[in-house]
């Protein structure tokens, strides 16, 4: 094996490594923002509320990214309105958008099913207590049922986050230069397929641990509450041992 | 409209090639799976390392990159192979490549799934077994696997549906499948949205069936458990 081809271009694969994160951490962030409000609507017991919330998860979770991204990418560019749109916009034309937009409407179709889990997980004794306060429905939202919502769904949404960070690969096959783009020149450029994948792999690999890590620390600050008494654990040994 | 129909059997054809590289790579994870939840559980320190390290690499990169990893790796190493032993040039298949890799990489999430469901076995029914006089493999076969497959179904549906979505990937690497296909045709007529529409829904309508045939395996397995 010999890595020097990567040496040689490790801005490359400097640059792949950027493009991925900022694609993924977008999706998520806009995707969450687009989640929250969809979970509120889809544990409406309206149907006429809760149906279309319904079509839009079912659709985008039983369909694979990629073919969500080729429908968003090829099969809006046949449209004439994205034509002449495109030829007034320069960015249209740029292969990202439309990566980052199924990107954003797939983690948004998960995540809003996430979040509703967690909604309806809410311990009806929780909401009562808010009422009896005299909060409004929104209020009860705001204070009680999101926070503790957010609380439970996170070792699911953490699921999510790694799922986005696997699948953004995809993101190479329209042209987009992102992590995996860039082993794939470097491959088609060297023909050193081990060198130049294994490579990005490892990359991967260390974001994977980064959010890992980042979610079990958040974890540990969420879940404060569950975990036991220090008066029952550690200090006692040393403070009582007479 | 009338371009779909006149693809019609090209597309299905295509349909057909997707279930069978889901159903081959998700033989060969049941497969993996077992092997790797059985090595997480041995009492052996080297099987234990090497399930583990399996497990996490896998979890940890993309399966693109795994496919393509082992596409174009793949295919130096069976021709370093071939040079020394001196064969002719042999071409890794896309539909070899995709199966073993989907397999592997779903072979590490069901070792997973089966650790769990294997732990969730009343230790106690083994050892009816073994009082019957019951050998380890056959405990294995007729106990240890019945009774797990009930808490291992819900994970085990979970990712056939997962792993059913991923084949997708195969076109990337150039096989012949539906998603290959769309693009094919959505290539010569100049209209892919209504055929990659037609392959969505194709998805959606896996997914459903996949669905209602999970909840009458739920059911099935479930026969001995009594309902609240």
């Amino acid at each position: 094996m010999d890595f020097s081809p990567i040496f040689e271009n490790y801005p490359l694969y400097l640059d792949g490594l950027v493009t991925t994160v900022k694609l993924v951490g977008m999706s998520l962030i806009i995707g969450f923002g687009l989640a929250v409000p969809l979970a509120v609507l889809r544990t409406s017991s309206n149907p006429l509320v809760n149906g279309p919330v319904w079509a839009f998860t079912y659709f985008f979770r039983g369909t694979p990214l990629l073919v969500q991204m080729f429908l968003i990418y090829y099969g809006l560019g046949q449209l004439q309105f994205m034509i002449d749109l495109s030829q007034r916009h320069d960015f249209l034309k740029d292969a990202y958008w439309y990566a980052l937009l199924a990107f954003t409407l797939n983690t948004g179709a998960y995540t809003t099913e996430i979040i509703r889990g967690a909604i309806m997980g809410t311990p009806y004794g929780e909401i009562e207590a808010a009422r009896a306060c005299g909060m409004s429905k929104l209020q009860t939202y705001r204070r009680i049922i999101l926070p503790s919502a957010f609380r439970r769904a996170l070792p699911a949404y953490s699921n999510e986050v790694i799922f986005m960070l696997h699948g953004s690969a995809i993101a190479s096959v329209i042209t987009i230069v992102d992590l995996t783009g860039a082993a794939r020149i470097v491959n088609s450029r060297y023909f050193t397929p081990y060198e130049a994948f294994i490579s990005a792999a490892v990359l991967y690999l260390c974001l994977t641990f980064l959010i890992v890590g980042g979610f079990r620390r958040l974890e540990r600050h969420w879940f404060a509450h569950l975990r036991p008494r220090e008066e029952t654990t550690g200090r006692r040994k040393v403070g009582q041992a007479a | 409209m009338d371009e779909l129909i006149a693809r019609l059997p090209f597309l299905l054809e295509g349909a057909l090639v997707t279930v069978s590289v889901s159903l081959i790579s998700a033989v060969i994870a049941v497969v993996l799976g077992l092997i790797t939840a059985v090595a997480k559980l041995s009492k052996s320190r080297v099987a234990l390392g090497v399930a583990t390290v399996y497990t996490t690499v896998i979890r940890g990169v993309p399966d693109l990159l795994m496919m393509l990893l082992i596409f174009f790796g793949g295919q130096v190493l069976v021709n370093d192979i071939g040079a020394y032993f001196g064969w002719d040039y042999i071409d890794i298949d896309p539909f070899a490549a995709g199966t073993l890799t989907i397999g592997f990489i779903f072979g590490a999430y069901l070792g997973e799934t089966f650790r769990g469901a294997f732990l969730a076995v009343p230790v106690g029914l083994l050892e009816a077994g073994y009082a019957y006089g019951m050998s380890k493999r056959q405990v294995f076969a007729r106990v240890l696997v019945p009774q797990m497959m009930r808490h291992a179904l819900p994970g085990i549906g979970n990712n056939w549906l997962v792993l059913m979505k991923s084949t997708a990937l195969v076109a990337v690497i150039g096989l012949n499948e539906m998603v290959y296909r769309a693009g094919q045709a959505g290539g010569s007529t100049r209209e892919p949205f209504i055929f990659y529409l037609f392959v969505a829904f194709m998805f959606l309508a896996f997914t459903t069936v996949s669905i209602w045939g999970l909840r009458w395996a739920e059911v099935r397995y479930s026969l001995g458990v009594r309902r609240v």
